[in-house]
């Protein structure tokens, strides 16, 4: 069995009168990518930012690295902070920063860390997410979307980080820069041993890279399993997701690829 | 994948160290965690290692990350240039996983050819902005005509006219500025009769406190400094509604859906200044008389109606006409240079607010610029 990294337990999150999670339990696991799907308004990025602490949820616990990251002093949470990264939709890069500055920021809170080596860190983190050198010269409005997001990559694991949050990664892509975003999810979750918490909408997405897949409907995460599992559930919902005319087509490429 | 130690207590707390031991010639063990944070403190000791073939024993190591392999590479790198190699050994397959794909993702450096620094370069730079400058100008020129041209065909098909929006500027640009202007020209017409008495009563000349104040406020400052209210209020709201309609590319969508922007943003907001600032201006000129008047009521004991019939008597409606006559352009400057503005905007919120406070100073340094023209002017007409 392998260590439960992050562990929800009885999440409930509220907004007004409209309640989005209710009695909400999810554990991911070390190492492995656990896909996030779910309709519209079911809570996905709800879910996302208030384990990234952003939104603290109304009711429940939330465990990260065994620690109660809810009720923790400060710097506790700062520590565990810095042991996660979150890669937002549109990237979220400053935008009066070039994105080798963006990439620095993170690592400018190290002790000891002098500028030269920052510098190269943060070249590499640009270059390992598959970015040109010279990008790292660019301000975020020079860059298309894709560049974008993975500047923002590049920044998410700027500490080197054990858990990666990513929000619709391949949200707005073309095919082929989709394509290429999840071999290197993969790739960077394999050799850097990373866990990836992924929301997204993107069935080849899921097949692609993910180990897990959590369904969110009813207010909790319904199902999980693998993507196999998620071809025999009964529930409309997901059976609706999972072959339709669009899965059936991800699940087609996927087999004529193999 | 990499084994990670058990979470006992928080990273920042106990930075694991990594330590790097002599264990015979040139040979070394490298053992702890190697990662972002316990390099710094590693990293002289590594980068202090010298000798023909350096080995590295990494079987002790518990943890290493990106940064810690980049460590790695780069000390293998130096070694190299120096003629020199480095070795290693015990290397857990995760890890050396990770030190390989490190190494495939090493970025390339691209030397770039700095532009050269000198006279040529300078009057290259001078050269743009006066261009820049000039083209500056000449979208302003356009952008008027561009408002003249749609207020003639508006003239001619009023049914396409907007009147709710005309209306509704008005409200925006005019009424909510009562408050400020008016207090503005009160409080210009107290310093006015405050500063003028102190001097023109050390020859006995209190009275001419009347002449000064009314010309002063008629003829300049009420209306010049209420279009610099103005400039501040309102070139910055068009800039910044007209820029966020065009960062969102509401702009083109209007363009598509066959209306167009300039009779439907530009001309009831221009019309509405080119209304309401002459309206604005009276008000600053009779507060700003009110003011003076109390004034010279409380220190020169010139009573309220000794000052309305020096007022009336002697001033000549040739000052109050020449206030008057400024107010429609510094209406249109106004007008426009925020309009210009606002379609200026790029794609980005940094340049929504770049071009706000730039619209701001541009339309004050216009209107004070058009002031000191019509000060010419009126000198040489003997106005």
């Amino acid at each position: 069995m392998p260590e439960t990294v992050i562990e929800l337990r009885g999440i409930v999150n509220q907004f007004g009168q409209h309640r989005v999670h209710d009695n909400l339990d999810l554990d991911v696991y070390r190492g492995e990518v656990l896909g996030v799907v779910g309709g519209s308004g079911t809570g996905k990025s709800v879910l996302l930012r208030c384990i990234a602490g952003l939104r603290p949820p109304q009711g429940g616990s939330v465990r990260i690295f065994g620690q109660d990251a809810l009720n923790c002093s400060e710097a506790e949470r700062r520590a565990i902070d810095m042991r996660m990264g979150v890669m937002f939709q549109d990237g979220a890069l400053f935008s009066s920063l070039t994105v080798r500055e963006n990439v620095e920021v993170p690592m400018r809170n190290l002790p000891g860390l002098d500028a030269g080596l920052r510098r190269e860190l943060a070249d590499l983190k640009i270059a390992m997410s598959g970015l040109p050198y010279k990008a790292g010269d660019n301000y975020p409005s020079e860059l298309s979307g894709g560049m974008r997001k993975r500047a923002g990559l590049a920044r998410a694991l700027a500490l080197d980080p054990e858990i990666v949050f990513l929000d619709e990664p391949t949200a707005g892509l073309d095919p082929i820069g989709a394509a290429a975003f999840d071999e290197l999810i993969k790739a960077l979750s394999e050799t850097l041993g990373l866990t990836v918490f992924l929301v997204t909408h993107d069935l080849d997405t899921l097949h692609a890279t993910c180990d897990r897949i959590a369904v969110l409907a009813e207010k909790r995460v319904m199902y999980t399993g693998t993507m196999a599992d998620m071809l025999h559930i009964e529930h409309p919902w997901v059976h609706e997701y999972f072959h339709g005319p669009r899965a059936r087509a991800a699940v087609e490429t996927l087999e004529r690829n193999a | 994948m990499v084994q990670i130690l058990p979470d006992t207590a928080p990273a920042s707390r106990a930075p694991a160290r990594a330590r790097i031991e002599a264990v015979g010639a040139g040979a070394h063990a490298l053992s702890g965690v190697l990662d972002l944070r316990s390099l710094p403190a590693i990293l002289p000791q590594l980068e202090a290692l010298e000798g023909r073939d350096v080995q590295i024993d990494l079987s002790g190591l518990e943890k290493i990350d990106t940064a810690g392999a980049y460590a790695l590479i780069r000390l293998r790198a130096r070694l190299q240039e120096q003629g020199a190699g480095l070795s290693l050994s015990g290397v857990q397959p995760d890890h050396q996983a990770l030190i390989e794909r490190v190494a495939q993702s090493l970025p390339k450096p691209e030397t770039e050819t700095a532009a050269p620094r000198n006279l040529m370069a300078l009057f290259d730079t001078l050269g743009r902005k006066v261009v820049d400058l000039l083209r500056f100008l000449g979208d302003l020129h356009a952008m008027l005509g561009l408002f003249l041209a749609r207020l003639v065909y508006v003239i001619r098909h009023p049914t396409e006219f907007r009147l709710t929006a005309l209306i509704h500027h008005c409200d925006q640009v005019g009424l909510k500025a009562v408050p400020i202007v008016a207090l503005m020209g009160f409080l210009i017409g107290v310093v006015l009769a405050f500063q003028g008495s102190v001097q023109l009563r050390q020859f006995g000349a209190e009275i001419f406190v009347v002449d000064l104040i009314a010309i002063s406020i008629l003829r300049e400052l009420g209306i010049l400094l209420t279009a610099i209210i103005v400039a501040g209020r309102t070139a910055s709201s068009y800039t910044a509604a007209i820029g966020s309609m065009k960062m969102r590319e509401e702009i083109d969508a209007m363009r598509t859906l066959a209306i167009d922007p300039a009779l439907a943003l530009f001309v009831p907001r221009i019309l509405a200044l080119l209304i309401v600032l002459p309206i604005l201006g009276m008000l600053a000129n009779l507060t700003g008389l009110i003011g003076g008047a109390m004034m010279a009521w409380i220190e020169l004991g010139i009573s309220p109606g000794m000052f309305m019939a020096r007022l009336l008597d002697d001033t000549s409606l040739d000052h109050v006409i020449v206030g008057f006559v400024k107010a429609p352009v510094f209406a249109l400057i106004i007008g426009v240079i925020g309009c210009h503005a606002g379609m200026q905007v790029g794609g980005n919120a940094e340049s929504l607010g770049a071009q706000t406070s730039s619209a701001v100073v541009r339309a004050i340094f216009m209107v004070i610029v058009a002031d000191a023209l019509f000060s010419v002017f009126f000198a040489l007409l003997g106005i």
